[in-house]
């Protein structure tokens, strides 16, 4: 960590305004910016990146980045990552460029297809190396989308992962819990670039508003850095007199966090809570209590600032990280591992490789010839060469039957399913 | 016996067997236990009724049971409930004394308990109890009956149990249907603790946990009255449940294992024992670790009791238990259960015994049938009020039985 800005233990001032710049990438990021430019984030420094003019050319933002080459001849990347990353590494100085100058880089980015899965690693990469701290809010694609772009996702983000000082992510398909059937494609995709919006905004708050109890930027970066998972985020609003109360009701019954699921088996937890002038120090403790209540296990690192635009409402944040879920049951942020296996029979040369968990290194810089050779694949039937590192397929994990209970009413106490036997809960080794 | 009416019936309902009791009482008050029916039950899940043709049948039987050992005809019962969705809470209701001569009526108690039962409950619950714990009288504190005091203002604690209205509805609708009147419906874990405790240990503050088949219901007394009750959706099936999946046997399998193998606490001598399963020509069929199953158990156990000790610590009674706890249900006949119970709650702990009950004292003094005893008791207590009440009903009632027989 380069950027270690000192923070004083105690401050009234308000935080120093940290240079931020926001970068979308691919449709969906450059998309994303666009609702995030009607929102308060002032100060930031908005950046589109894409390979489509089109996309680009519908932008409001002031800094566009596209990229191109002869060889991709104005189509795109046509879905495909490697392309993407193709050209990232071609135009990767420019990258550099856009970034520097920068405390915070936030990389906003719809996984799964070409554009966004590609450039993000590589630009998370170019940001790190301008000494920036990189925090990645990407979208898992929906599951009807199909396997190859969950797999492109996956790998793109366990890239991602890497490079970036922290990773949100959240899985589309996890949104459908929000949203009510009728709802149509449209205003589906609206809500999930919403829902990311919202996490960006959690994390930008907590970096520039005034903080009564301040959020440590060492805390945060150390919180979202190293938990090689999704985290998990929800973001609720309330007000009136039982605001502390209905906040902590809707955060519990976020599908985010699967009835506080997510936060009874998250290892960190951030809160960042947010009110206008009259925030109390009682309402503050309460929705603590009753968060630390649910993460036990959970390190809590909390915040509270106030927002005099925020009246008589209370927001709060809350950013669930859990640790080396590899070594767990399938985590609940996952996306569907059983899509890696689908794709093999494209890539004819695939390296079977094991599956050590944190194996997922930076895939190497390409060399001149290797780049040229991803770009010049249009219409060409020539196998794929097996550039980036495969991943050994993963089934998922065996599946806990409640056997009995299986259909009846769950029985779920602060997030504990006690349906599922104590021993499995508890992690303790028959043997 | 002309007069049926000190017949007594305690009908559970539970996770693994449906229950009745029959109780006698006589003409002294005193209460005797003349009838035990029982059946195994089928069609209930974590305490809910889950498939109702079943649970009628066993329902049925067990009545019918029931009616044969006492030789009474079953018309009426006080009925068991437990589940998920029963809560228990304090409140508190206020009432102002507004009689010229600021006597406290029997009817300025009737109003200040209906005020405490006002509470702002979800629409779709229903009060299952409202236990009056202490009156105040101007804020005077400590006051059991303050009918003839002087005062301004009576308020009352109440404790509330409350529950989903349909859910309690399918239990009731159930025996209904069986041609059987329902007295009143009872909390399981409040009727265990009006079998198992005293008077003095009520007093002195006592916790009552009562593990049965698909709920552990608990209630704490301290200083004579009901302070708090809960119920946790797990119970011995859970138990049984777990065994299944962790030792990969049948569900009936592991429910036999359990009585045959089972402890609340791993045994020194059982470490690495193992057992044969064998099939019913005696061929052995697969070998099961007993070190395993009784982790499992184990782990499941102190679980339980660790939940409820943390629902005691964070309603703040854990001080107020000087009599200890009383383990009752089926769940109490697990080996070490106690012992267990001790190391997590920190307190002596013991199994319950019914104590205040004649009539087929051996046959009854055991946990699982605590909850139907407790159903008779709570049944005695208000035939006992009812009588006591009004000594002119009584005996229009009396007559007009009287008149009515043929």
């Amino acid at each position: 960590m380069k950027t270690k800005p000192p923070t004083p233990a105690v401050t009234l001032e308000p935080a120093r305004m940290r240079a931020a710049r926001i970068i979308g990438v691919g449709s969906a990021g450059v998309g994303l910016l666009e609702v995030m430019r009607r929102e308060e984030f002032a100060g930031a420094g908005f950046v589109a990146v894409n390979t489509d003019a089109t996309s680009l050319a519908g932008s409001t933002v002031a800094l566009k980045i596209h990229l191109e080459t002869r060889l991709l001849r104005g189509l795109g990347t046509g879905g495909d990552p490697e392309r993407g990353r193709a050209i990232a590494e071609e135009q990767f100085a420019t990258l550099k460029t856009a970034c520097e100058g920068a405390d915070v880089i936030f990389i906003v980015a719809g996984l799964g297809g070409g554009a966004g899965s590609g450039i993000a690693p590589v630009l998370a990469r170019a940001a790190k190396e301008t000494g920036a701290l990189v925090l990645a809010f990407v979208t898992l694609p929906f599951g009807c989308e199909g396997n190859r772009r969950q797999e492109q996702a996956q790998q793109s983000l366990d890239q991602l992962r890497v490079v970036a000082d922290g990773v949100i992510c959240l899985p589309c398909q996890k949104t459908f819990k929000l949203i009510d059937e009728n709802t149509s494609v449209l205003d589906t995709f609206r809500i999930t670039g919403e829902l990311l919006v919202e996490g960006v905004r959690g994390v930008w708050r907590l970096l520039t508003r005034p903080g009564l109890i301040q959020i440590h930027f060492d805390d945060f970066c150390a919180l979202v850095r190293n938990r090689h998972s999704e985290s998990a985020f929800a973001s609720v609003e309330a007000s009136g007199p039982a605001r502390s109360r209905e906040v902590v009701e809707k955060l519990l019954n976020h599908p985010l966090l699967e009835e506080g699921r997510v936060l009874a088996e998250s290892d960190a937890v951030l809160v960042s809570m947010m009110g206008g002038k009259d925030l109390t120090m009682a309402e503050v403790g309460r929705v603590m209590e009753q968060i630390n209540r649910h993460c036990e296990h959970a390190k809590v690192i909390m915040g509270a600032a106030v927002d005099e635009g925020m009246k008589a409402l209370l927001s709060v944040t809350v950013i669930a990280a859990r640790q080396n879920p590899d070594a767990k049951i399938a985590a609940p942020g996952a996306a569907p591992a059983s899509g890696e296996s689908a794709d093999t029979s494209t890539f004819s040369k695939r390296q079977p490789v094991a599956a050590v968990p944190g194996d997922n290194a930076p895939p190497p810089a390409f060399t001149m010839e290797q780049r040229e050779h991803a770009l010049a694949r249009h219409g060409s039937g020539r196998a794929r060469k097996a550039v980036a590192k495969m991943r050994q397929a993963q089934l998922p994990l065996a599946i806990i039957s409640k056997g009995r209970f299986d259909k009846s009413e769950p029985t779920i106490h602060k997030g504990e399913d006690l349906d599922i036997p104590t021993y499995i809960r508890r992690g303790v080794a028959l043997n | 016996m002309f007069d049926d009416s000190s017949i007594i019936v305690g009908l559970e309902i539970g996770t693994s067997k449906v229950c009745a009791v029959v109780g006698e009482q006589g003409a002294d008050g005193a209460l005797n236990i003349i009838g035990l029916g029982q059946a195994r039950s089928r069609g209930v899940r974590k305490g809910e009724i889950a498939d109702t043709a079943q649970a009628e049948e066993d329902v049925r039987n067990a009545i019918v049971e029931a009616e044969q050992m006492a030789d009474v005809e079953i018309r009426n019962v006080y009925l068991g409930v437990t589940g998920g969705h029963i809560r228990g809470f304090n409140n508190r209701g206020v009432h102002p004394v507004v009689s010229a001569d600021r006597e406290i009526s029997e009817d300025d108690v009737q109003d200040v308990i209906k005020n405490a039962k006002a509470i702002n409950l979800p629409t779709e619950n229903n009060v299952v109890h409202a236990i009056r714990q202490h009156f105040f009288v101007d804020g005077q504190d400590g006051v059991t009956n303050p009918v003839g005091m002087l005062g301004s203002r009576l308020e009352v604690d109440v404790h509330v149990v409350h529950g989903n209205t349909n859910r309690l509805q399918n239990a009731i609708r159930l025996v209904r249907g069986l041609q059987l009147e329902v007295d009143e419906i009872v909390f399981n874990g409040l009727a265990s603790s009006l079998a198992l405790l005293t008077g003095e240990q009520k007093e002195l503050g006592a916790l009552v946990i009562d593990i049965g088949g698909g709920t552990t219901d608990y209630v704490v007394y301290a200083g004579g009255v009901i302070r708090h009750t809960g119920v946790l959706a797990v119970g011995g099936d859970h138990v049984s449940n777990d065994l299944a999946y962790g030792l990969k046997v049948p569900l009936s399998r592991a429910e036999k294992l359990k009585l045959e193998h089972g402890s609340a606490l791993l045994d020194e001598k059982n470490k690495g024992q193992s057992v044969t399963i064998t099939n019913e020509l005696g061929l052995p069929l697969k070998t099961v670790n007993v070190e395993h199953l009784q982790r499992i158990m184990s782990l499941r156990l102190e679980e339980i009791f660790q939940l409820v000790a943390q629902d005691l610590e964070q309603a703040g009674l854990f001080d107020y238990l000087r009599a200890g706890v009383f383990l009752g249900g089926g769940g109490a006949r697990i080996p070490h259960i106690a012992r267990l119970a001790e190391q997590v709650l920190q307190m002596p702990v013991s199994i319950g015994q019914t104590n205040s009950i004649s009539g087929l004292k051996s046959a009854l003094n055991q946990p699982e049938f605590f909850t139907a005893i407790g159903l008779v008791k709570f049944g005695s207590f208000k035939t006992r009020k009812r009588e006591g009440k009004s000594l002119a009903r009584d005996i229009k009632v009396t007559l007009r039985r009287f008149l009515q027989r043929p």
